[in-house]
C-alpha cells in the first residue's frame, strides 16, 4: 500500500511540474533585472512593471479585449442558456442535431472558423476591426457556454416552475422568481469564462482586427522586438494571475449548491 | 353544495399513440374527497394535470363550477397543488415560499401578513418561517407545500401523491391530518394516489383507473364489496379467484357452477346472464374461516397449510386443498402462525361472501 501511494504521489507531482514549471517562468523572469530569458538571474526589479503600466497602446488593446470579451461573454451566455434549457427541458425532434451544430464550432480548428469569417465579412463588403472579432468570439464562446450551463440545468427540478405557474405566475414571472435564481451561479461561472476564453483567444483576432489589436495580439507584437520581451512577460505574469482568479472563481461557482445543500445557494435578486 | 363541480367531459390525452387518458367523463362534487386510484401508468397522474393546466386535454373539456377552464394556463385557474416532491423553492424560506403565490391576488401587505399566519398554523407550522427546504424533514415539506398551496384559497387543491415519499408511521398520520384537514376547510381535494388503502381510508369516492379508463367509481364501501370487474376487485385488498361457469338465473340470484366445486346459488349482484358462461368468483381472505375442525357453513374443505405470514393483527394462511388447483389465501385474527402444527386444517365460505364478476 505504502509504495503504491508514493508512486502516485511521485506521478502526481511531475503531472503538476509539467503543467506548471513552464508558466512560473514567466512570473520569474518578469522580475528579473535583465532583457534576456535565461539563467542565471542578474537581480530583482520592478522595472518591467513599471514599463508595462507606461504604455498607452497596452491600456487601448487591454480596453478593446475588455469590451470584445464582455459583449461576447454576455451574448453567448444568453445564447446558451436559451439553448441549455432547451436541450435539458424538454426531448424534441433533431434535438441531437441542433445539439451537435452548436457545438461544432468547439471542434472545427480555429484557423478555419477565422478564416470563413474573414472571407464572408470581406465578402459582405465590412471593414474589419472589434465588431467581426467580437462576433466570432460568440460563435467561439457559445459552446463552452452550452457545457457548464446544461451542467447546471441537468438535474433541475422542473417541477419548480411548474409550481410557479400553479401559484398565479406567468412564464416570465417564474423565470426570474425561480429558474433566474436558481440558475445564477451557473450564468455567472458561463460568463466569466467565456470572458477568460475571449480574452486569451489569438487566432480569430489575429485574421481579423484590423489595426484595433486586442491584448494577445499586441503582445504578439510586441514579441518581435527582443527588447520590449521583459515587459510582455510582466503582463503576462499578470495575466496568469488574473485568469487563474477567474477560472477558479468560475468553478467554485459552477460547483457552488451542487452538492446535498443545493438549496440555500441560489442568489436572492428579488425581496 | 353542486354536484357537478368539476365536470370531466369526454376527456382523451394522448401522447403519441399513447392514450394516457381515453375518452372519460365523470364529475366531482363541491367539498368532497376524491381519489384516482390506479397502479403507475394508468393515467391518474395525466388527468390530475389536466385538472391543473399542465397538460392539455387532446379532446374532451372541463368546467370548474360551471365555466370552462379547458383552455386556461395554470396560472388562470382557481386550483393549486401539491406536488409528488413538494417542489418547494429552495433559494426561499418557508414564509417566502408561502407568500409565493399571492403576489398577484392583489392583498395589502396586512392581508398577506394574516394569511400566511393563518395558514402556517392550520398546518402546524409556527416558528418555522426562516427555515429553508433543506432544513427541512419529509412532513414538514409536505406541510409547506399544502400550505402554499392553500393560502391562496383554491376552488380545489389537486394532491399529486403527497405521502409517497413518508415513512409508514407518518404516512398513517398525514392520512388522518389531510382528511381532517379537508372537512375543516371545506375546499374540494382531488387525489392521486396508487396505495389503494390511503385511497379507501381518506375518501369520499374513489375512480379506479386502469389503462385511461375508470373501471369503478363509488365509495370506497362499494368499492371493496361491489366490486365491478375482476380489476377492481383484484386491485382493491386481496381475494381470491375461483373460475366458474353460469346456470339458469333465479330472480336476484344465478346458478353457477364453481369449477372442482361444484353448482351452487350466487347473489348476481352485477346482473350477469345466463349466457355469459365463464364468470370469476372473488372470495376475500378475511371473509374465510380457518379452523381445525369441519363448520357447517355453505362451502368446507380441507386443507393443508403451505405457507403462513404473521402480520400481528392477523395471519395469513395460504392453503393447499384437493378441490382447487390455485393455493387459497384466508386470514385469521384467531389463529396464528402456531395455531396448524400438523398443517390440516378446515378451510369455510359462506355463499354471501362470494361476488360474482364478468371475465374480461
Amino acid at each position: 500500500m505504502e509504495q503504491k501511494n508514493n508512486t502516485l504521489l511521485i506521478y502526481t507531482l511531475l503531472y503538476f511540474a509539467f503543467l506548471y514549471i513552464p508558466v512560473l517562468f514567466l512570473p520569474i523572469f518578469s522580475f528579473n533585472d535583465a532583457n534576456y530569458m535565461s539563467f542565471p538571474l542578474s537581480g530583482f526589479t520592478t522595472e518591467h512593471y513599471e514599463e508595462m503600466w507606461a504604455k498607452t497602446n497596452l491600456h487601448k488593446a487591454l480596453w478593446a479585449s475588455i469590451k470584445v470579451g464582455v459583449v461576447a461573454s454576455v451574448v453567448s451566455t444568453t445564447i446558451a442558456l436559451f439553448a441549455a434549457k432547451a436541450f435539458a427541458r424538454y426531448k424534441f425532434r433533431g434535438q441531437n442535431i441542433s445539439y451537435g451544430a452548436i457545438m461544432i464550432p468547439f471542434l472545427i480548428p480555429e484557423i478555419i472558423l477565422a478564416v470563413a469569417i474573414l472571407v464572408i465579412w470581406l465578402s459582405l463588403g465590412f471593414k474589419l476591426g472589434l465588431v467581426p472579432v467580437t462576433l466570432g468570439h460568440i460563435l467561439f464562446c457559445t459552446p463552452f457556454a452550452m457545457l457548464i450551463l446544461i451542467a447546471r440545468i441537468e438535474g433541475f427540478d422542473f417541477s419548480l416552475e411548474e409550481a410557479s405557474r400553479d401559484l398565479g405566475e406567468n412564464a416570465w414571472g417564474t423565470f426570474y422568481r425561480v429558474s433566474l435564481p436558481l440558475y445564477l451561479p451557473g450564468i455567472i461561472a458561463s460568463l466569466l469564462l467565456s470572458f477568460i476564453i475571449s480574452f486569451d483567444e489569438f487566432v480569430l483576432a489575429f485574421f481579423l482586427t484590423g489595426s484595433d489589436a486586442t491584448l494577445p495580439m499586441y503582445m504578439w507584437a510586441q514579441m518581435r522586438f527582443i527588447q520590449k520581451l521583459p515587459h510582455v512577460l510582466a503582463l503576462g505574469a499578470v495575466i496568469i494571475v488574473f485568469t487563474t482568479f477567474i477560472v477558479l472563481l468560475a468553478f467554485w461557482l459552477r460547483n457552488l449548491g451542487q452538492g446535498k445543500e443545493k438549496a440555500e445557494f441560489g442568489i436572492k435578486i428579488h425581496e | 353544495m353542486n354536484d357537478s363541480f368539476i365536470q370531466i367531459n369526454g376527456i382523451s390525452k394522448h401522447f403519441g399513440n399513447v392514450k394516457a387518458v381515453d375518452d372519460v367523463s365523470f364529475q366531482i362534487k363541491e367539498g368532497e374527497f376524491f381519489s384516482l386510484l390506479g397502479p403507475s401508468g394508468c393515467g391518474k397522474t395525466t388527468l390530475l394535470r389536466l385538472l391543473a393546466g399542465f397538460e392539455y386535454p387532446t379532446s374532451g373539456n372541463l368546467l370548474l363550477d360551471g365555466s370552462d377552464i379547458t383552455a386556461l394556463p395554470p396560472d388562470k385557474r382557481p386550483t393549486n397543488m401539491v406536488f409528488q416532491n413538494y417542489a418547494i423553492f429552495p433559494h426561499i424560506n418557508v414564509e417566502k415560499n408561502v407568500q409565493f403565490g399571492l403576489r398577484k391576488l392583489g392583498l395589502t401587505n396586512d392581508e398577506i401578513i394574516k394569511r400566511v399566519k393563518d395558514v402556517l398554523s392550520l398546518v402546524k407550522l409556527e416558528g418555522y418561517e426562516e427555515r429553508y427546504s433543506s432544513q427541512l424533514s419529509g412532513g414538514q415539506r409536505q406541510r409547506v407545500a399544502l400550505a402554499r398551496a392553500l393560502v391562496r384559497q383554491p376552488k380545489v387543491l389537486l394532491l399529486d401523491e403527497p405521502l409517497g415519499a413518508l415513512d409508514k408511521k407518518l404516512r398513517d398520520e398525514m392520512q388522518l391530518e389531510l382528511r381532517t384537514l379537508q372537512k375543516e376547510i371545506g375546499i374540494t381535494f382531488v387525489f392521486v394516489t396508487h396505495d389503494q388503502q390511503e385511497a379507501i381510508s381518506m375518501s369520499d369516492r374513489v375512480a379506479v383507473m386502469s389503462e385511461g379508463k375508470i373501471q369503478q367509481m363509488s365509495s370506497p364501501n362499494e368499492l371493496y364489496k361491489n366490486p365491478q370487474n375482476i380489476f377492481v376487485s383484484d386491485f382493491i385488498g386481496e381475494t381470491n379467484f375461483l373460475r366458474a361457469k353460469t346456470a339458469s338465473k333465479d330472480g336476484e340470484y344465478i346458478n353457477v357452477n364453481i369449477e372442482d366445486l361444484g353448482s351452487f346459488k350466487i347473489k348476481n349482484n352485477l346482473n350477469i346472464s345466463e349466457n355469459a358462461s365463464d364468470v370469476i368468483c372473488s372470495v376475500r381472505p378475511e371473509t374465510m374461516m380457518i379452523d381445525r375442525e369441519k363448520s357447517d357453513w355453505d362451502i368446507c374443505l380441507e386443507g393443508k397449510i403451505r405457507q403462513t405470514s404473521y402480520l400481528g393483527e392477523m395471519t395469513k394462511f395460504y392453503v393447499e386443498t384437493k378441490e382447487i388447483e390455485k393455493i387459497i389465501t384466508v386470514s385469521s385474527q384467531y389463529f396464528d402462525n402456531q395455531s396448524f402444527q400438523d398443517g390440516k386444517c378446515f378451510i369455510s365460505i359462506n355463499l354471501n361472501d362470494i361476488s360474482l364478476l364478468n371475465k374480461k
